[in-house]
């Protein structure tokens, strides 16, 4: 059965909007996606019926709203086949999950230990371990990245050894929409003993994540690059190393018992949520995750890939374009330059006509830096851009590069 | 030619161009053809800070008016730097500090002001204030 994109396009309100008078083609959804109608009517509902407070008050609207957050954590566990619920703990997005556990994990590493990044990762899984290594002297110890935009896996497993705590890979690249073999990265740290967190920001939207057929042991997203609300995302983490950690943040629901000189800090998931938690958002991601099962991560990854290779195969023919990431697995990720013209005119032009991508760093300034250039335009793919819209990019970057040029 | 003069011209000018594609293709060409600043002052000294394109802009004071010279990486950016150099080039430091900006609108251009756009016509207008400032106080202190 063909994909039904124009059926579930019409679940996206934004998408009938207009820009400069042109219809709305998205391509940005690497940054972050649009809503279906579902979740922002998820965030209605729950303002409208069910708001409260939740974990706290013996009344009806509070219970009613605890069932319907606790609902969302056995979900979502469900969905990424966590063991246990308890393993999945809410945060803001990505960044906040990885601080956690860099934070967290200032107990676990001293001077002279190791931290495993690789040259592809993002600002948000680059910066919080540069920092941890800065204050306890420890060294940060960087995986190469091919030329075709793949790890070294040669030099990654040389770099293995008991003196490095922790190794943080991203799953997909956000430049290059390099789909990283972290099932094998982690099989190999493991057999030293080394935690691997695994930044699934880019991979939580396009592909299935099992957790537990990773074996990772710590798993960050977003809600937001998975058609739900902004501000809410997720860390999943091994209740073994969760329960080894020291909480991150402190008050609100993270507390069992205060007494004036200690505290009993509460139990697996509440000891890393401190405060009020953002239930509406939770509920809102909690919707969007269903709303793509019900649709079949499978039948998402293979449409977008033929988005993906249709770009493709129209972008090479196009005199001057190089592209950036072309490995063998990736995601509807298309990362170029152009020569003699710079990202930003390009993108400017594009948006005039109605197109909105991605133009610069990427937040990931080693990475765009040792592939020698000042920046790339990135087109990403969701489930609801069509053929069409592509050949129209296609079509609309010839013109913008004529005018450049 | 006041500043406000001279902006009302780039406004008729504008007021010529039907689609968004001309507009662009007048920027294009007024980014190409900017005088090229001299080397001496491509440096970080001279960058407006920002993300997306870098923006050099020099000045110097001329008989008690300021000449500005910029370049970018990009050329959109260029033209729209070029724009503000025409109308605000050899002016006073206080006829540049009473300038009224708000012919960006009507070309068209108020969405390169907004915030995000760093390199954009804010830290642009900014930049262009900062100096004159500075020329100001200098030449008060004579």
């Amino acid at each position: 059965m063909a994909f039904p994109v124009n059926q579930l396009r019409n679940d996206f309100p934004i998408l009938s909007t207009q820009v400069h008078g042109k219809p709305l083609v998205y391509f940005d959804n690497g940054a972050t996606t649009q809503k279906p109608r579902q979740v922002i009517n998820r965030l209605v509902e729950y303002y409208e019926t069910e708001n409260s407070n939740v974990h706290r008050g013996a009344h009806h609207l509070s219970n009613l709203a605890t069932v319907s957050f606790e609902g969302a954590r056995n979900f979502i566990a469900q969905y990424i086949n966590a063991l246990k619920t308890e393993e999945v703990i809410f945060t803001r997005g990505t960044t906040d999950s990885i601080n956690l556990v860099s934070t967290c994990f200032q107990s676990f590493v001293h001077q002279g230990d190791e931290i495993i990044i690789s040259e592809m990762e993002h600002h948000s899984n680059l910066v919080p371990w540069q920092q941890l290594c800065l204050s306890k002297k420890a060294r940060l110890s960087v995986i190469p990245v091919l030329e075709d935009g793949t790890l070294d896996m040669e030099t990654a497993t040389q770099m293995l050894s008991p003196k490095v705590k922790m190794m943080a890979i991203s799953h997909i690249s956000n430049v290059l929409g390099t789909i990283n073999p972290v099932k094998e990265l982690i099989a190999k740290a493991h057999k030293y003993s080394i935690p691997v967190l695994i930044d699934g920001a880019q991979a939580i939207a396009h592909i299935p994540v099992d957790v537990r057929d990773l074996d990772c042991d710590f798993y960050a997203f977003s809600s937001h690059k998975a058609y739900g609300p902004m501000g809410a995302g997720v860390l999943y983490g091994k209740s073994v190393w969760l329960n080894k950690m020291p909480p991150y943040q402190f008050g609100g629901e993270m507390i069992d018992q205060v007494f004036l000189n200690e505290t009993v800090f509460n139990r697996l998931p509440y000891k890393f949520e401190a405060g009020t938690p953002n239930v509406a958002d939770v509920l809102g991601m909690e919707t969007a995750l269903h709303y793509l099962e019900t649709i079949g991560i499978d039948k998402i990854q293979k449409y977008e890939d033929k988005l993906l290779k249709h770009a493709t195969s129209l972008m090479l023919e196009v005199p001057g374009i190089k592209l950036i990431g072309t490995a063998k697995h990736k995601t509807a990720v298309l990362s170029f330059v152009v020569e003699g013209v710079h990202p930003y005119d390009l993108g400017t032009l594009l948006d005039q006509m109605g197109i909105a991508v991605r133009t610069g760093n990427h937040c990931a300034q080693p990475l765009v830096e040792s592939l020698g250039i000042n920046g790339t335009i990135r087109a990403s793919f969701g489930l609801y851009n069509t053929i069409s819209e592509v050949e129209y990019f296609v079509a609309s970057l010839k013109k913008a590069i004529a005018m450049l040029l | 030619m006041t500043i406000n003069e001279s902006a009302q011209g780039v406004v008729e000018e504008f007021w010529m161009f039907d689609d968004w594609m001309d507009k662009y293709a007048y920027l294009i060409e007024l980014g190409k053809d900017l005088p090229v600043i001299d080397s001496q002052f491509k440096t970080n000294n001279h960058l407006i800070s920002g993300c997306q394109s870098r923006v050099w802009l020099h000045a110097e004071e001329q008989e008690g008016q300021i000449v500005f010279t910029a370049d970018s990486d990009a050329v959109i950016t260029k033209g729209i730097v070029s724009l503000l150099i025409r109308i605000l080039s050899n002016h006073t430091p206080q006829e540049i500090l009473e300038a009224d900006f708000s012919f960006l609108e009507s070309i068209g251009l108020q969405e390169h002001l907004s915030p995000t756009r760093a390199n954009g016509l804010a830290s642009m207008i900014k930049q262009i204030q900062l100096y004159a400032r500075a020329f100001q106080l200098k030449s008060n202190q004579l």
